[in-house]
């Protein structure tokens, strides 16, 4: 084991691949057995809801809590049974986590000190990130003295100054203030990825997934639905859950009829069977529909259109976006279009829907391409 | 004068009531310190409100005569072993039931706390036997080691307390900068805790300080403690009352030093570390 831990903190990026991984903890399964290779300098997603288990799938990476079964492997070796001191990993919390006794020099100091590295190189090196990250005038100030946003600031150079393998970030722009994470979404990635760094970076956000790009684990009750690029898994979601964990406001979902060439939402719409699916028997099937694809105003003109009418049951107009949630033959649909178009509850309305946008499933939930 | 309006918004009733209860909470105080600086045949002879006959003589038998002084480094002595014991021994076990669970956890938890239930008289004959036996009767880590068993339970109730006040994400933080855990626990863990170590140490030193039964039962003369020494009402010169007055009036000095580090957390103390 001890000469595991050697080679790995020798690596500077490294692939996380997790084996068959599981994790059951007093009869409650919180991770299903999980495959998933992470491939390293790669700016890895989980984007799940709350209790998903994207912070138990980052804990069982850092070595904080043991698998129940399954292997975790480092750059292909075994780590499972390595300490989390021996893994050369660094890991920012959603709460923001610092050492209250310590000043902010000494917090972003503290993994170069246990290191072992020379003082004048510590001053050097916490310097450095201390810049990047704006932080340079607090360096003698007390923790407690601070910001939110400037403690989790500390908590993320703490995590860059080490320059360790793979960085575990935990919803780390949950708790900060709007702007504040506006502004370091759009930093993070590059500062991870340019210390050579393979990053992992947990969180609820659909929108924020996107933004960050790189790769993608969807994640849902304990169970890694699909893993691959991210701009790939918005446009084709490989199933289901996928394309709910993806979307927000809340795919719109549907059972459609298939028969002889045409597709119909039973008392609703009906349109041309497309090209991938002419094959398929007829019968049931899903469809996804997100809500920006179903718009209240009518679109260009070569776009390939069905119109809908239902009933208004609640618009929120938010800035630039309104949202009109309605009534359609007995579902609820979400409608989300720019521009403000102010609608009254009860009100008929008709809204066009995309059929470009438009994303079939099998009844078991499976992706038609 | 900022305070002219708030005093004068306040009816004499509702000012009258705590000053009576702080003077009726004060007197005992007042006269035990007044007593201190009479002779014992002015606080026989009859009542004054002021000594009369002012005098520094009790305080300076104190001083001088060694049953008396060693009774108060006695005390001391063992009061400090027992605190240092008791927090050094409660800290990895608060630390224990503050961040694991284990088989019979919150029973022991509890059962710890059952120890501060039964009055110390039970366990004066079975620790003076034990003593005897094992010739420690009579020392200063006799009397330490017995009031372990009120002042540990208490530690580590009140450490368990602000321990769970502090995230246990800190603790990981720690293990993924790579600190052992050790070295976690003396540099980060402790200092995070500085107060609740505070507190804990105060309320055993309290304790132990203002014990009398087992300190008396356990020594005689090389480890007399003060509340031995100071209960005897009569010695071979009679009544003195002054004397007492004055050995009392000392013993508050230790207590109200320690209090006074420890001043903004006692609250956290008595509720035991608990919010």
């Amino acid at each position: 084991m001890c000469i595991y831990a050697a080679s790995i903190t020798r690596f500077l990026a490294l692939s996380v691949e997790l084996r068959n991984v599981d994790k059951v903890v007093d009869g409650m399964v919180h991770i299903h057995p999980v495959n998933l290779l992470l491939q390293d300098r790669e700016f890895n997603v989980l984007l799940g809801a709350t209790l998903s288990g994207k912070t138990t799938l980052l804990r069982l990476m850092a070595g904080l809590e043991k698998p129940s079964s399954g292997e975790v492997l480092f750059s292909g070796k075994n780590v499972t049974g390595v300490s989390v001191q021996k893994r050369n990993i660094a890991m920012v919390y959603q709460e923001f986590i610092n050492y209250p006794n310590f000043s902010v020099f000494d917090n972003i100091a503290s993994p170069l000190r246990v290191a072992g590295k020379k003082p004048d190189q510590i001053k050097q090196e916490v310097g450095e990130i201390a810049e990047l990250l704006r932080l340079s005038e607090f360096l003698d100030r007390d923790i407690a003295s601070l910001s939110g946003g400037q403690q989790q600031r500390i908590a993320l150079a703490r995590a860059l100054v080490k320059r360790a393998s793979l960085v575990l970030l935990d919803e780390p722009l949950a708790n900060l203030d709007y702007k504040l994470r506006e502004q370091l979404r759009e930093e993070l990635p590059r500062l991870f990825v340019a210390s050579g760094s393979t990053v992992v970076y947990a969180t609820s956000e659909p929108e924020e997934a996107l933004m960050l790009g790189g790769h993608i684990a969807m994640l849902h009750e304990g169970k890694v639905v699909q893993y691959g690029k991210t701009t790939d898994i918005y446009r084709r979601p490989g199933n289901l859950e996928s394309a709910r964990i993806f979307s927000h406001p809340p795919i719109n979902v549907t059972t459609i009829v298939k028969s002889s060439g045409v597709i119909a939402i039973p008392g609703v719409t009906e349109w041309q069977c497309p090209e991938v699916f002419r094959d398929r028997p007829d019968g049931e099937y899903l469809l996804g529909i997100r809500p920006h694809h179903l718009s209240l105003t009518s679109p260009e003109r070569d776009a390939r259109l069905v119109t809908i009418s239902g009933t208004v049951q609640l618009a929120e107009i938010s800035g630039s976006v309104s949202l009109v949630h309605m009534r359609i033959n007995g579902n609820d649909w979400i409608s989300e279009s720019g521009g403000i178009h102010p609608h009254s509850i009860g009100e008929s309305i008709k809204v066009y829907m995309h059929l470009d946008g438009c994303l079939y499933f099998d009844r078991d939930g499976t992706a038609i391409y | 004068m900022r305070n002219s309006n708030r005093s004068v918004s306040i009816p004499l009733h509702q000012r009258l009531v705590p000053a009576v209860y702080i003077l009726f909470l004060m007197l005992p105080i007042y006269w035990l310190l007044s007593m201190s600086f009479k002779t014992t045949n002015e606080i026989l002879g009859g009542f004054s409100f002021f000594p009369q006959d002012f005098t520094l003589e009790n305080y300076m038998e104190i001083f001088t005569d060694p049953t008396w002084y060693r009774g108060y480094l006695n005390s001391i002595t063992y009061v400090v072993i027992n605190t240092v014991i008791s927090v050094t021994v409660a800290l990895p076990a608060a630390y224990a039931f503050s961040r694991y669970r284990f088989l019979g956890d919150k029973h022991l938890f509890f059962w710890l706390l059952t120890n501060r239930m039964a009055p110390p008289a039970v366990f004066a004959l079975p620790f003076f036997q034990l003593y005897a036996a094992i010739d420690l009767y009579d020392t200063h880590i006799a009397v330490a080691l017995a009031h372990c068993l009120f002042n540990i339970p208490l530690a580590v109730w009140i450490l368990e307390g602000f321990m769970s006040g502090v995230p246990k994400q800190l603790d990981e933080m720690a293990y993924i900068d790579g600190y052992s855990f050790p070295q976690f626990f003396v540099r980060i863990f402790m200092p995070a805790i500085a107060s609740g170590i505070g507190v804990a140490a105060f309320f055993c030193f309290m304790y132990s300080w203002v014990e009398m039964l087992l300190s008396k039962t356990l020594t005689s003369v090389a480890a007399k403690s003060i509340a031995a020494t100071m209960t005897r009402t009569a010695s071979t010169a009679g009544y003195e009352l002054g004397l007492l007055a004055a050995a009392g009036a000392l013993t508050i000095i230790p207590g109200a030093i320690v209090i006074y580090f420890v001043r903004n957390y006692i609250a956290r103390g008595f509720s035991l570390g608990r919010v």
